[in-house]
């Protein structure tokens, strides 16, 4: 087999991969199927990500599911953990007044109370890992440079914004650093303004270079659009969205009309999508080397999308397997375990990512590195 | 091609005009230089080409600005880009994606060309400004040469008929300033580019102008031959001051030139008198300082010695830990591992206090270190910070710079006053040693003779001054001993003629002109 080619996939199918697997997390509490998914995204990621920066943030959002399952372990603890009937330890109980109905603080705790908070707190860990899985995946910058044409500005202003942050502590940094050589005289409100007074010079002189930057390379030329067009546009856009939040609004909102709810969600995104694309016409931007779907997407996509299936079939016809009794021990049926592994799948099927560190030329020498070692054997 | 007509432009109702009736025309494929004091207009003069000026900056605009005669006043920059490629100050700030390639793309993108085009003229750029090796690299791990280049490539890929370049080798080593002209030369010579570059170390870029424009600071402006015009600049390189002592004629405007008329010169100067080493007893020592970040040593094991009454200049490529070092001297920094002692204790263990009043350091930008409103509260502040007598800081101030007026705000200051003011603050707290990160950033040449003339007394009244620079005419003039650092280790070091003498890169101009017993201008004055 030849090697694989180094390539980054197109971000929105990892995206559609994480958010199949967190979809398929939403639909059951049974801690088994939730910790495979968990070891399937980090499987993934630990096969799949690059060495960007963002890539590293994985860690971090595992560290926020182990403490999200600790808050709901101790909130269940703390607050009346006496539900069901096999009670593990006693603790005193604070007595309330009356009128906090339903809320008790400390008591017995029950095995079944804890395990609810466990269930619970894992459901939401694991749908945070799995964005947590995509952020590591895929630059959250290149999904934003996907977006259609027509909010192109929009999605520039938001790299934009999401540069400045790292910039600020930069310049935070900087003049912390600065102040040690001076000496800290004076109050604390003295102190502080000592420190915002300068960054936030650095900033609002970083900003106006960077729009003087950007103006000098043509960002923001207008378009050649009459006024006719424009207005178009904006009735589309407008009709679409009102179209689709009453439509949404009926559709949750079982009272309401039926024709509101299916036909007026259909009418607002097909407005919404004219409106788009009309707005999207009267850009006259092109993308370099835009992102394509091959193959390797269809895969990665479809892999999340096939869990999220199976694990609805799972929630809908096997109610035992998806939403465990507390008193007993959680099983895991066969159709439940290979729907989770399909999304495991793209740790082989995604091709390897391209590493930021190695240039253009050390990437091909790496990717034939094997084969010149198999020479060498 | 393009053409200023009686501009005149001035910051504020009332305010007194930058430029003022200026008549100023770029022809095809020629390299203008645009030089001048510090302040003197001359970032507002090339803004004016291209609309930055005044859309960027308010003000009042006279006159009219035409590209083949017709006129583009009040179009704005982003519909000039085909015209006019700009290049600020501060290449990093001006960048919009993550890495090389989406950076060169981002103006075709904007521009709508076909991606076919884009991805030729991409490779294109690529080769042009030798970056190939760098398109996959993130904007903020590369060096300040090579994020140079990206810049340059950037609005080079939308096939402008001009660049407009706001000096851009200021913050370049000597090698990396070398390679960014010498690739702008190349464009001029084979794309047929027109280009308009200010800068400030004339040293650099002169040899490569084929015109250059001189900015007299009250908003004329004189244009021409650089031989004819460098003869009464207000502005010039040692080379230039060399050939005006020595009355050469014509004025050699390169090395080259110069080595070709000098013969005579040599003889009549005889034997260099050269000047006493200076040394003093020791007030810092070092010894195995290593700085890490992550894994990667930035500083490695590096043994210092600083001696009161001498001047040392640490030399070395961007990035080869000179700042580090700086500030694991001064104690501020984080040090991985060795010792620094002066007088008998370690800055790196003691109070914030303590740390300053044994060497003080004045951080790259120096501005980070002003944050009131006026500098009389500044001076103030930095008395009650050090505990000093009050007026301190104000006397110092007038020693190094006399008659900054008190009430200005210091963001309103030139360079070198605020440089003076930053310097005069650290001073205050008397240290011991005094530290300096890159002090010439922006300082025009009467202005770095100034500041080297107030280090060498600060050095004489008992101090060691360590300067860290990229800027060799400077380590000439006021270096006593150079350290030059490499990857974090220090590879040659010692009397500054020595050490100048060793590499041709640290060479300055009359020393590769005279010989490595000649440093300076004022050494050969000094010898007739």
């Amino acid at each position: 087999m030849s090697t694989r080619l180094a390539r980054d996939l197109h971000p929105l199918a990892w995206w559609v991969w994480a958010l199949g697997l967190a979809v398929a997390a939403s639909l059951t509490t049974n801690p088994i199927a939730l910790l495979m998914l968990v070891a399937v995204a980090g499987l993934v990621v630990a096969c799949r990500r690059g060495d960007h920066p963002w890539s590293r943030s994985f860690r971090l959002y595992l560290m926020l599911g182990v403490f999200i399952v600790l808050i709901r372990v101790l909130f269940r603890i703390v607050f009346g953990g006496g539900d069901g009937t096999r009670v593990l330890f006693v603790l005193p109980e604070v007595p309330l007044p009356d009128w906090v109905l339903g809320i008790r603080l400390l008591g017995p705790v029950t095995l079944e109370s804890v395990l609810a908070g466990l269930y619970d707190g894992l459901r939401l860990a694991t749908l945070v890992i799995c964005i947590g899985a995509a952020n590591s995946l895929a630059n959250p910058k290149r999904l934003l440079r996907s977006v259609p044409p027509a909010l192109y500005e929009v999605g520039t202003a938001l790299v934009v914004a999401t540069s400045v942050l790292p910039q600020l502590s930069d310049s935070l940094r900087r003049v912390r650093a600065a102040h040690r050589l001076r000496g800290a005289a004076g109050g604390r409100l003295q102190v502080l303004r000592r420190l915002v007074v300068p960054v936030l010079e650095d900033a609002l002189e970083r900003s106006m270079r960077l729009a003087a930057g950007m103006d000098a390379r043509g960002y923001g030329r207008a378009g050649t659009l009459t006024r006719a067009q424009r207005q178009v546009t904006g009735l589309l856009m407008l009709t679409g969205l009102a179209g689709i939040c009453v439509g949404s609004y009926a559709m949750l909102d079982q009272t309401a009309p039926r024709w509101l709810a299916g036909p007026m969600l259909a009418l607002g995104v097909v407005a919404a999508f004219g409106g788009l694309l009309a707005a999207g016409r009267r850009v006259q931007r092109t993308r370099y080397r835009p992102d394509r779907w091959r193959p390797g997407e269809v895969a990665v996509a479809l892999s999340g999308v096939v869990t999220a299936a199976v694990m609805y079939a799972v929630a809908t016809r096997d109610f035992a397997v998806a939403y465990p009794v507390l008193t007993e021990i959680p099983t895991l049926s066969l159709g439940a375990l290979l729907g989770i592994l399909v999304g495991a799948l793209p740790a082989v099927v995604a091709p390897p990512p391209r590493q930021a560190s190695a240039s253009a030329a050390p990437t091909e020498v790496t990717s034939s590195a094997p084969e010149l070692a198999e020479v060498s054997r | 091609m393009i053409e200023l007509r009686g501009v005149s432009f001035g910051y504020g109702e009332g305010g007194r005009d930058v430029v003022s009736d200026v008549d100023l025309t770029v022809e095809e494929g020629e390299l203008l230089l645009v030089a001048g004091r510090t302040g003197s207009g001359k970032s507002t003069l090339l803004g004016l080409f291209n609309g930055l000026v005044p859309a960027f900056t308010g003000g009042r605009l006279r006159g009219d600005v035409l590209v083949d005669g017709v006129s583009v006043l009040g179009v704005p920059p982003r519909e000039l880009t085909r015209v006019v490629g700009y290049v600020g100050q501060d290449p990093a700030a001006g960048f919009v994606t993550d890495t090389v390639e989406e950076e060169l793309a981002y103006g075709m993108e904007q521009l709508g060309l076909e991606p076919a085009t884009m991805r030729r003229r991409v490779e294109e750029t690529l080769d042009l400004l030798g970056i190939a090796d760098l398109r996959g690299r993130d904007l903020r791990t590369l060096s300040g040469g090579e994020q140079q280049r990206v810049a340059v490539g950037s609005v080079l890929a939308m096939h402008p008929r001009m660049l407009v370049l706001d000096e851009p080798t200021s913050a370049l080593d000597p090698t990396a300033a070398e390679e960014v002209l010498a690739t702008l030369t190349r464009l001029v010579h084979d794309v047929g580019l027109s280009v308009v570059l200010a800068e400030h170390r004339l040293e650099r870029a002169v040899p490569f102008a084929d015109r250059m424009c001189v900015l007299d600071g009250k908003g004329g402006l004189q244009t021409g031959d650089p031989t004819e015009l460098l003869r009464a600049s207000p502005v010039a390189p040692p080379i230039i001051e060399l050939g005006r002592l020595a009355g050469w004629e014509p004025l050699p405007l390169s090395v080259r030139e110069a080595r070709r008329v000098v013969g005579g010169l040599r003889e009549r100067l005889g034997e260099p008198v050269l000047p006493v080493e200076a040394s003093g007893p020791e007030a810092l020592r070092g010894h195995g300082i290593t700085v890490a970040y992550g894994q990667a040593a930035v500083v490695d094991h590096v043994d210092v010695r600083l001696e009161r009454g001498t001047v040392t200049a640490l030399m070395g490529r961007n990035g080869s830990g000179k700042s580090s070092l700086l500030w694991a001297l001064q104690g501020s920094g984080h040090r991985r591992a060795g010792r620094v002692e002066v007088d008998g204790s370690d800055p790196g263990s003691l109070s914030p206090a303590g740390r300053r009043a044994l060497v003080g350091l004045v951080p790259q930008t120096a501005a980070d270190l002003l944050y009131l409103e006026t500098v009389e509260q500044e001076c103030d502040a930095a008395d009650r910070e050090a505990e000093a007598a009050e007026g301190t800081c104000r006397r110092l101030l007038d020693e190094l710079v006399p008659g900054v007026p008190a009430q200005a705000h210091p963001r309103d200051l030139s360079e070198g006053q605020r440089l003076a003011l930053a310097l005069a603050i650290v001073l205050t707290a008397g240290p011991v040693v005094v530290a300096l990160d890159e002090p010439t950033r922006g300082l025009d040449y009467p202005a770095k003779a100034a500041l080297a003339r107030k280090l060498i007394e600060q050095a004489r009244a008992g101090r060691a001054v360590l300067v860290a620079t990229h800027d060799v005419e400077f380590v000439a003039v006021v270096a006593d001993r150079v350290m030059v650092l490499a990857e974090g280790e220090v590879v040659s070091e010692g009397p500054t003629r020595r050490v100048m003498a060793e590499s041709p890169a640290f060479a300055p101009q009359v020393s590769k002109v005279l010989g490595p017993d000649w440093l300076t201008v004022a050494q050969v004055a000094g010898s007739r």
